[in-house]
């Protein structure tokens, strides 16, 4: 199974993230394009569409589809905002992005708002980012200077001012209307949709919010046109994507393949196996809140309706490895003391249900959970799944399910009979 | 009374005019006062709600909310320990043991020459480098207790 170095084809050159650098490797050539020959912002929007560019921060939503939710005759201003709040346990793409190649994102955010006919950019950054943040500022600083951004760029008469905003750690601002709240320096409470960001978002205004890795692919888009983007990887999902892969491998990081490429075959053969060659105990393929697969469950494509299939999700592309040595109600409590740590309060049956969950949990690591705690937990989660606000229930009710139904010897062998 | 510096001032009034509202600079003023004052208590609230025009108790709202502003008093050099799912596999729990032990306290507690504090946090965004902490505003990764003694004596 070939790695295919798209978005991540820079990373192995420290001097990437200056600009002369970049510039020199072909970073804002698509987007000096895009001013020069002055394409029609529809037609970006197309190529985006039959590239099948899809959201790279979980959900999975295809990009252009996206794009063209927004109403074109809005008087109001329009925004864009870039969802680096990179949080979901067991993902770090996002950070390798931002650390390693700021410009193809800048130019990926320039090329996004030309498309939408956007003149203010945030990057919503997770507090935490301390050196993304530098960096990035840094290149958006450098970017401004040689008049790749900032006031009438490259003498186009467009304007675009990119802004970073800080979060200050809340896991649930990678939600995007929680997000939309706290960039508006409010708490960070999910909102009720409809009405969607495209429409109503920041500011009450319509509001384009992509990742970090999906804005990263754009420039390749017109680079090589969107047909031919979208043949890299399947016919649903095109291009590629990246995998973060982290704990018992011999060779965790972050993988660019082509969507499409087989979950086994990127632990066993891309990461190296298992490490030490001990036996393998379980993989969470989409970072914490996808639900868990066991050993004979990860010949499975990696793209977002084959995973679907499988009854887990492709999620942000975080795989965690576990092996033999690994306790799964171990690895359940600390799952479940996340989801409790982070549910925002808004909505009962999730704010309740995580911190239920994970005191159960801690109690049958004790020694004292009883047999009747598992279908309480299978209760709870149902309770939560799909009926809050925002997606938080869900992704700890899906986990909780799955390490439930597939470990379920392990737990009730913890239990007092 | 708490009261900002001259220079801390103008950054924050000048982080009101980045937004279309200037209730929308109420984050990274948050951030800013906590570096002039260590942590966020009432008169520190009281102190950006004046300086915004907006009501102390917005302030309250969010400052309780996001788990990054303190509300008490930190160690000069603060140990963010990820405890989240693939540091832990790698060994979290011993760096955490490893660092109460040295110092004897716990999460949440600073050592009382304010020197050092240790509190648990969620995922940092370096999985494959665990098990990982932030000192203050560094990320050191791949830890050992031999490295992280190797860190402490940098800092004294």
């Amino acid at each position: 199974m070939p790695e295919y170095k798209l978005v991540s084809k820079n990373f192995d050159y420290p001097d990437q993230p200056e600009l002369q650098a970049a510039v020199s490797r072909g970073a804002y050539e698509q987007w000096k394009r895009v001013l020069s020959e002055q394409i029609p912002p529809d037609k970006i929007t197309e190529e985006v569409k039959t590239a099948k560019l899809r959201g790279q921060g979980g959900a999975g939503f295809p990009a252009g589809v996206k794009w063209g939710f927004v109403p074109k005759a809005s008087r109001k201003p329009k925004y864009l905002c870039v969802n680096a709040d990179e949080g979901e346990p067991g993902t770090f793409k996002d950070r390798k992005l931002l650390e390693r190649d700021p410009h193809q994102m800048l130019e990926g955010i320039a090329i996004a708002c030309y498309a939408v006919d956007i003149h203010t950019a945030f990057i919503y950054m997770r507090g935490e980012f301390y050196e993304p943040q530098r960096i990035v500022q840094q290149a958006i600083d450098d970017a401004v200077a040689a008049g790749l951004l900032g006031k009438n760029i490259l003498d186009s008469g467009f304007d675009l001012n990119v802004i970073i905003h800080m979060g200050a750690g809340a896991y649930i601002c990678g939600e995007e209307t929680a997000l939309l709240n706290s960039l508006e320096g409010w708490k960070g409470w999910p909102r009720l949709k409809p009405p969607f960001p495209a429409v109503v978002g920041a500011f009450r205004s319509p509001t384009v919010i992509n990742n970090v890795e999906t804005l990263s692919g754009v420039p390749h888009i017109l680079r090589m046109g969107g047909e031919a983007f979208q043949k890299i990887g399947t016919e649903k999902d095109g291009g590629t994507k990246l995998f973060a892969v982290s704990g018992h491998v011999e060779k965790p990081g972050v993988y660019e393949l082509t969507m499409g490429s087989s979950l086994k075959e990127l632990i066993y053969d891309v990461c190296g196996g298992i490490k030490g060659g001990k036996k393998l105990k379980a993989v969470i393929p989409g970072g914490s809140s996808a639900p868990v697969l066991k050993p004979e469950e990860i010949d499975v494509p990696l793209e977002f309706e084959s995973m679907a299939a499988a009854g887990t999700m492709l999620g942000s592309g975080a795989v965690i490895v576990m092996d033999e040595t690994v306790s799964i109600p171990q690895i359940f409590m600390i799952m479940a003391r996340f989801y409790a740590h982070e549910s925002c309060g808004q909505c009962t049956q999730c704010r309740e249900g995580c911190t239920w969950i994970y005191k159960i949990s801690q109690k049958i690591l004790a020694g004292q959970g009883k047999p009747s705690d598992i279908d309480l937990m299978l209760d709870l989660a149902d309770n939560m799944n799909g009926k809050t606000v925002c997606p938080l229930g869900a992704a700890m009710a899906m986990p909780t399910i799955a390490f439930l139904n597939k470990f379920r010897g392990e737990f009730e062998g913890m239990m007092k009979n | 009374m708490r009261s900002f510096s001259e220079s801390t001032r103008q950054q924050a009034l000048a982080y009101l005019e980045l937004y279309p509202k200037k209730e929308a600079a109420l984050l990274p003023v948050l951030h800013l006062a906590q570096k002039e004052f260590g942590f966020i208590d009432d008169d520190a609230e009281v102190a950006v709600a004046e300086l915004m025009g907006i009501s102390p108790i917005s302030v309250r709202e969010v400052s309780n909310f996001y788990f990054m502003y303190h509300h008490h008093p930190i160690g000069k050099y603060h140990f963010q320990v990820c405890h989240n799912i693939s540091c832990s596999i790698m060994g979290a729990e011993t760096i955490l043991g490893h660092l109460k032990k040295r110092w004897g306290i716990g999460n949440g507690e600073r050592t009382a020459d304010g020197r050092f504090s240790i509190e648990r946090v969620e995922c940092l965004a370096c999985c494959d480098r665990g098990p990982a902490l932030l000192v203050n505003q560094t990320l050191h990764t791949d830890l050992t207790p031999e490295k992280i003694d190797e860190i402490i004596e940098t800092l004294r």
